[in-house]
């Protein structure tokens, strides 16, 4: 994001100050130069969209990934899955004005930004981020950092104690969150090295994908796994969480342009196709395999292929995209019905399959089909190779660095003061005994 | 007084309804419920785990009627109700030994 901001803002600038000035261009003529040298100023446009794009984007987790996860699980558990993803929410976004912001976007080490902007003190109202103001970018990236621990929570859905996911997600989005965000869009070491994640396939897919993994695996399988029906309660809810997902996806994506311009359209495209395409192609893998085309699975696939377009929405070309999609929602189709099982392990909603072989699947197409008159950089089809190495290396730094902070601090709290609900809690439900509620 | 209870297949609700009501049957209690006889169960696949589910969705229809109706209500039921295929339920009668309908105290037949 900081990358694209950058590289367009001197052409950008240029030209949006020089168009709505063409009448006056003959008398205006020194000020025309003298505007393009000058530091950014807001536009109202870019500041519009952006306005737009944060809102749709806290959508996509309230009630989006709420509702998506919602219907998956069993009814006894609905209200403790829906809670997670609001109280995450509103966790993050206080932990995000604290420290978070700060240490993910303020100019600090290679790995981790500074804390000069904790509490957000000295925010200014024409303070400006880009062209954009910072209060805008600040709660637009705020979004993100609520999105992605709300995703792992569909690992360990039905079996974690309340107090255990709020320390962990709290502890996470400001040990491993903050950490990866800066090092890619912050100033860090992997967009310094040329890694490509236009709207976060790397900070917010694979992260989360990679940590959902490892909590299934800390956490254990739920009491009846592989042995009792386990089945989704309400997939009418998923539906209307996944088209949600879907909608504020473009939030996500086009948002990431941090402008309102071409970037931001054909990012907009790119996901629409991406994610079509993926949905199609979970679809009739199932079809071939299982016999019939479900729902669950056109929406998985859906899911699929809007987190494998995310680090290339920015920088691919329609055709692209549709073979990131295909790619990806058979990758993902894969990781859920076949590895899963063969493995063993119960990452419940299937967050890995999904947010983290759909993200590095993203990741290193990004490097295949980056084309560089989008994106300003060439991937591999153009004849750049080293771009997919490059690629790898943001994937495997946030693999071992995301995989192994969360797991440490899963054993930290498990050991002061445990993960998991008792087994009569879960028999009986969460909702009713964490929460004293339930859903008739 | 007999009351009969019918376990159907639930789109055959509307019409068995119909057909009670035809032959003078005043009013019935419906539940949706779930259970398994000869049809057994069935399978559902989510991503790819299959799950066999052994109790089916079923409707069971309870009316209290008279006992000179109580053959032809049996019968009613069970031709409205009928397709033919394996699934389509039971019908049980049992004694009634009192009734009561509380707004006007009326007891027995004429609660009905």
């Amino acid at each position: 994001m900081k990358i694209m901001k950058t590289r367009y803002a001197a052409s950008v600038m240029a030209a949006r100050i020089a168009a709505p000035m063409a009448a006056f261009a003959a008398v205006m003529t020194p000020a025309i130069a003298f505007a393009a040298d000058a530091p950014p100023k807001l536009d109202s446009g870019d500041t519009a969209w952006m306005l737009t794009s944060t809102a749709i984007v806290l959508l996509m987790t309230i009630p989006g990934i709420a509702l998506f996860y919602g219907g998956m699980v069993r009814k006894k558990n609905i209200l403790t899955t829906l809670m997670q993803s609001f109280a995450i929410c509103c966790l993050i976004s206080v932990l995000w004005m604290v420290a978070g912001y700060s240490l993910a976007f303020t100019a600090g080490g290679s790995f981790v930004g500074g804390l000069g902007k904790m509490f957000l003190s000295g925010l200014k109202v024409d303070d400006l981020s880009g062209t954009i103001p910072e209060s805008v970018f600040i709660t637009f990236q705020m979004t993100f950092a609520i999105i992605t621990p709300a995703l792992i929570t569909g690992a360990f859905a039905e079996r974690m104690k309340f107090s255990a996911m709020l320390w962990f997600v709290g502890l996470w989005s400001l040990v491993v969150y903050a950490p990866i965000c800066y090092s890619v869009w912050g100033g860090g070491f992997l967009g310094k090295a040329g890694v490509l994640d236009f709207a976060g396939g790397t900070v917010v897919h694979i992260n989360s994908g990679i940590a959902a993994l490892v909590a299934a695996l800390v956490i254990g399988k739920r009491v009846g796994y592989g042995k009792e029906v386990i089945a989704p309660h309400n997939l009418v809810l998923t539906v209307i969480g996944g088209s949600l997902l879907w909608v504020g996806w473009f939030g996500f994506n086009a948002g990431s342009a941090v402008a309102a311009n071409g970037t931001a359209g054909m990012a907009m495209l790119v996901t629409q196709i991406a994610t079509a395409g993926a949905a199609l192609a979970w679809m009739c893998c199932e079809w071939m395999t299982h016999k019939k085309p479900t729902v669950l699975g056109i929406v998985s696939g859906a899911v699929a292929g809007l987190v494998a377009v995310t680090p290339a929405a920015g920088f691919v070309d329609p055709m692209g995209s549709l073979f990131i999609g295909i790619i990806a929602g058979t990758v993902c189709f894969w990781g859920a019905t076949w590895l899963k099982p063969k493995l063993g392990f119960d990452d419940s909603l299937d967050v890995f399959a999904v947010h983290g072989l759909g993200g590095i699947t993203g990741a290193i197409l990004t490097g295949v089909f980056a084309v560089k008159a989008i994106g300003g950089t060439s991937g591999m089809l153009e004849g750049n190779a080293g771009q997919v190495w490059l690629q790898l290396y943001g994937v495997s730094v946030t693999l071992v660095y995301s995989g192994i902070a969360t797991f440490i601090l899963l054993k930290v709290i498990d050991a002061v003061i445990g993960l998991r609900t008792d087994e009569q809690t879960e028999r009986e439900g969460l909702d009713l005994v964490l929460h004293g509620e339930t859903v008739p | 007084m007999k009351l009969i209870t019918a376990i159907i297949k639930p789109f055959k609700l509307d019409e068995t309804r119909e057909a009670l009501t035809g032959i003078g049957v005043q009013g019935m209690t419906v539940s949706e419920v779930k259970g398994f006889g000869r049809q057994k169960g069935h399978t559902e696949i989510y991503r790819g785990a299959e799950y066999s589910v052994s109790f089916i969705p079923k409707v069971m229809i309870q009316a209290a009627v008279s006992d000179d109706i109580a053959d032809t209500a049996v019968e009613t039921i069970r031709s409205a109700a009928e397709t033919g295929e394996i699934g389509d339920g039971k019908i049980f009668v049992s004694e009634i030994t009192k009734a009561v309908r509380i707004r006007t105290g009326e007891t027995d037949e004429e609660a009905l």
